[in-house]
């Protein structure tokens, strides 16, 4: 498995990654900066992570989901500092014998990365910012 | 000894680490007890977490063997 916390996300490392012979399945989800949130135009986000933490749940992670499909290879990668509409800020993937478990896969991947792993994504507006999900 | 601290918590208490003596508090939940005292604004978020030794701890777990510590305020990454 290929687990990081990075600067910036490169998608061919993670597709160069995950593609095998064995594999007949390669899925990746790429999540980017969105431009607007509840209405208002998002300039930018900043992304912060307890990483020695953080990079123990994703693998906590990726474990579990190897425990869940047969994968040939996993990937999760996570980037930090400050991120533009349009950036790549999160990869999950995985390869596998078939699409199905691919794709299950990488969805769970994604699903519970955004539950557990101890990182913070800080949106900012025009006129202020606000730490996503802090309060109720 | 140190406890980290991130997002949200970093902006009420207004550093990225904070000094406090491990041996004060029994439990993790004594811990955040007391913070939630100094610091009332962490009663308003949805949720905080203590890490122990980079590993989600319960309220009920000694801070004796702790090497590091973190506060975890609700996560948002992806």
């Amino acid at each position: 498995m290929l687990i990081r916390i990075v600067d910036n996300i490169n998608l061919a490392e993670a597709y160069q990654y995950l593609q095998s012979p064995t594999s007949g399945a390669v899925n990746l989800f790429v999540g980017t900066v969105r431009n607007h949130s509840h209405g208002k135009e998002v300039v930018k986000l900043v992304f912060e992570a307890y990483e020695v933490m953080a990079l123990k749940e994703m693998h906590k992670i990726a474990v579990a989901a190897q425990e869940k499909w047969i994968l040939d290879k996993i990937v999760m990668i996570h980037a930090v500092g400050e991120k533009l509409p349009g950036e790549a800020v999160v990869i999950t993937g995985a390869s596998s014998v078939h699409r199905k478990a691919a794709f299950e896969a990488c969805e769970f991947l994604i699903d519970e990365l955004k539950k557990t792993v101890p990182i913070w994504k800080h949106e900012f507006f025009k006129d202020n910012s606000v730490w996503v999900n802090a309060h109720p | 000894m140190e406890l980290k601290l991130f997002g949200v918590a970093k902006d009420i208490i207004g550093s990225n680490k904070l000094s406090i003596t491990a041996e004060d508090f029994a439990t993790v939940g004594e811990l955040k007890q007391w913070l939630s005292q100094q610091y009332p604004k962490l009663q308003q978020l949805r949720s905080v977490a203590v890490a122990v030794n980079s590993e989600y701890a319960e309220d009920n777990q000694s801070l004796q063997n702790a090497y590091e510590i973190a506060l975890i305020p609700p996560v948002s990454g992806g």
